[in-house]
């Protein structure tokens, strides 16, 4: 018998304990066979965020290191700075990089650190219990939006990656979605452009990642996936918004 | 060389490899020698940062990779700091942080004062930790107290505090460095720089149980008793048949010598305790003073903060007395010494 | 012996370079010394001044609350330092700028034109090495060789600087016989 599927090597064997239908673990695996399948492994670090994947190092097989909230990019740029053979990666949520870690990773894009940020977008604080993001839709109900996110008062669902994108140390900028297949193998073609960015030492890569938070959002699994697509993806629009890194597409 | 200047070379010289910072009045000859001096060195690097936030984080980051790092700002910068020295501290990586200090609270004043001792010796930020405080008074110890301030952040995985203030950063005096720059950096043997031939790790300190933190809370505590035994550290001034301590550090100290000459040659009988490092601060010297001495001045340039660890010390078993001066104010040892015989006079002891 | 100098002028006008020489010299010929400069929102065009402390011994405060010199090199410094000045004390007078009207008896005023010697010299900008030079011949805290050595040390790139600097030290410094 052929073996068509097994865990990639820089994921460890421990069970994920996100809740069900969460975008965490599917991400979390796109990006372990991005590192087996460039053989990052051994030179990885990662930097997860304070939130529901702060114990990311449970699952990645590759050195880790803890963040402050929101520092992330600035954690990376003292990485790389000091040790710039390191391959760099921080996966960071919306309130993480759209909220308190906005000057850090505008700064850091502008600089164009040769660093990737895995931006997990599901529009709601997960940990802290399903409060308002920086990204969270208009009307959209929240613990701290009961009444749905009124503009008027709490301002618009912010696009940073637009806004990244006008940064000239920027190279590679792309949004995708974890909510169908296509969608999943998409967002693994995105990783892997941007992962390359870094090693060719391009500057600063970040891919926006619309991800399922059923537990927050008060749905069905599936009923969550399809939100993504009729919702979020209207005001998150998928698709690269930049890309000066010159390479061609491999397929 | 200006006494920002000089910690910056001693740093280089220490084999600093990066630097990180954010321009605030009075340590800006600092950053601004880092930027002429080390960013251009092989394999070492400068970088302006957005905020002292993400400066601090970006030291957390090199000292991560095992690199000698360090950061520098003045009061209300060294305040936002705060959040990443609790989590250098939290996660035992080395880093030297120079605060040439202002006067507070607030935006305050750009003149010197020492109105952080509580803040640098007691944390500073969230959680149970604490940091080694070196204290100099002089150019020549800012560049020897740079040189340990290295050492002892690698030898004890903790972040070093060189508090200054304003005074010390912009004055020039001589100084003569004892140590050559490293041709290549250090890079510390524990470093995380990737998963080669070795299972990978993970630096983290948040942990769901409570047990565990209790474990490193405590092994953080016992690193902290060794260091106070061992690295304790103050100088003692004419303390042989004193009658009357002054105790003061930095720069307040070396105003206080100058008074301390004046009154001497008056033929009062009075000697000085400087702490040097802040935290550990000499208690056990204070304790075994007050078996000879009963009288007590705190002289600081605020309204009274390290008094409260000379009265800790001394539990009761002497008399302490305080003269301050904050806001930025500098006081003349010719001040200094009217306070001096005052209450040498009003103890009695002539 | 502690003996603290202010020098204190417009921005632009090299007070702070006047310390620093002074110190420089100081330095060499082993004294104990300190030099602070005023820091902070200072301003092209205001005012900019500084303290340099020489001593045989250890130097507790590098300020001067009463300095036993203060070299005054426009208006401004003159009204707020005359004051400050230890009894007994010199003040030296940019007298090609400045009228000397002093309201203290009890100091000593030394009256320097030290523009008009720069500009007879062919270097306006050099008026305070001319100051410094007249200032050491009066003060003896340092002799003139040193200077220029400590200035050499400055000024080693620039020799061009250097020379016109040397030139004005002297003629300060030869101003009083």
């Amino acid at each position: 018998m052929k073996k068509v599927y097994s865990r990639p090597k820089s994921l460890k064997r421990n069970p994920f304990h996100y809740c069900p239908g969460c975008g965490h673990s599917v991400i979390h695996r796109l990006i372990a066979e991005v590192i087996d399948e460039m053989d990052l492994q051994d030179k990885a670090i990662g930097i997860p965020p304070p939130g529901c994947s702060v114990f990311a190092h449970h699952y990645f097989d590759v050195d880790m290191a803890e963040s402050a909230h929101g520092r992330e990019a600035a954690v990376a740029t003292g990485i790389k700075r000091a040790f710039p053979e390191a391959f760099v990666f921080t996966y960071q949520g919306d309130g993480d990089l759209a909220a308190i870690g906005t000057a850090e990773t505008i700064h850091a894009a502008n600089r164009g650190e040769k660093m990737t940020a895995i931006f997990i977008n599901n529009a709601v604080y997960g940990m802290t219990g399903g409060q308002m993001a920086p990204t969270t839709l208009s009307s959209m109900k929240t613990t701290t939006t009961p009444y749905g996110r009124d503009v008027e008062i709490e301002g618009y669902p912010i696009k940073i990656s637009e806004m990244l994108a006008l940064t000239r140390g920027a190279v590679y900028i792309e949004r995708t979605a974890v909510n169908s297949p296509a969608n999943i193998r998409k967002t693994k073609k995105a990783i892997r452009k941007a992962f390359q960015s870094q090693l060719d030492n391009l500057g600063f890569s970040l891919v926006e990642i619309l991800s399922p938070c059923p537990t927050n959002w008060r749905m069905e699994p599936l009923e969550s996936w399809r939100w993504i697509d009729e919702v979020m993806a209207v005001e998150f629009p998928l698709g690269v918004i930049k890309d000066v890194t010159g390479s061609k597409d491999a397929d | 060389m200006s006494g920002n200047s000089i910690i910056g070379e001693a740093a280089i010289r220490a084999g600093c490899q990066c630097y990180f910072g954010y321009p605030i009045t009075p340590q800006n000859e600092l950053t601004e020698y880092m930027a002429a001096h080390l960013g251009r060195r092989k394999g070492c690097s400068f970088v302006q940062a957005e905020s002292e936030l993400a400066a601090i984080n970006m030291v957390y980051g090199a000292s991560l990779v095992g690199a000698r790092t360090m950061t520098s700002s003045s009061s209300p910068g060294i305040s936002l700091k705060q959040e990443g020295i609790s989590y250098l501290a939290a996660s035992q990586l080395p880093a030297v942080i120079v605060n040439m200090s202002r006067g507070g609270p607030g935006l305050g004043s750009i003149s010197a004062a020492q109105s952080d001792y509580f803040q640098a010796t007691r944390g500073g930020g969230h959680g149970d930790y604490r940091t080694i405080v070196l204290a100099p008074s002089s150019g020549q110890e800012l560049a020897d107290f740079t040189h340990r301030a290295f050492e002892l952040a690698d030898k004890y995985q903790i972040p070093v505090i060189i508090l200054g203030d304003g005074m010390l950063g912009q004055m020039m005096e001589p100084v003569e460095f004892k140590h050559e720059a490293p041709e290549k950096p250090p890079v510390r043997s524990n470093a995380l720089r990737g998963a080669k031939g070795r299972p990978s790790r993970a630096i983290t300190t948040f942990t769901s149980k409570p047990t565990e933190l209790e474990e490193i809370n405590w092994s953080l505590f016992r690193r902290y008793q060794l260091i106070q035994r061992r690295e304790t550290t103050y100088e003692a001034f004419m303390a042989e048949d004193a009658k009357l301590m002054v105790v003061a550090f930095g720069v307040a100290a070396r105003i206080a010598k100058g008074a301390i000459k004046n009154v001497q040659a008056e033929g009062l009988k009075v000697g000085m305790l400087r702490p040097i490092t802040l935290w550990p601060f000499p208690s056990a010297q204070v304790t075994s003073l007050s078996n000879k001495v009963k009288q007590f001045l705190v002289f600081e340039m605020n309204m009274g903060q390290m008094i409260e660890d000379v009265q800790l010390a001394l539990t009761g078993n002497g008399d302490v007395s305080f003269y301050g001066r904050p806001g930025g104010v500098i006081p003349t040892p010719s001040e200094v010494a009217k306070v001096i015989s005052r209450i040498y006079y009003q103890k009695g002891l002539k | 012996m502690l003996i603290k100098t202010v020098f204190a002028g417009f921005g632009g006008q090299g007070v702070l370079s006047m310390g620093l020489n002074l110190a420089q010299a100081a330095m060499l010929e082993g004294k104990n010394v300190t030099y602070l400069p005023s820091y902070g929102a200072e301003v092209r065009g205001g005012t900019a001044n500084c303290t340099v402390a020489i001593s045989d011994e250890e130097i507790a405060s590098p300020v001067a609350s009463a300095p036993e010199y203060v070299v005054a090199m426009n208006k401004p410094s003159l009204v707020r330092f005359q004051n400050q000045l230890e009894s007994g004390g010199i003040l030296f007078v940019n007298s090609s700028l400045i009228e000397a009207d002093i309201s203290r008896g009890d100091i000593n005023l030394v009256e320097v034109p030290a523009n008009d010697i720069a500009k007879k010299l062919g270097s306006p900008k050099s008026a305070n090495m001319v100051m410094l030079g007249a200032f050491t011949r009066k003060s003896n805290l340092v002799s003139l060789s040193t200077l220029i050595e400590a200035l050499e040390d400055t000024l080693k790139k620039k020799k061009k600087v250097l020379e016109v600097n040397k030139k004005a030290l002297e003629a300060g410094y030869s101003y009083f016989k």
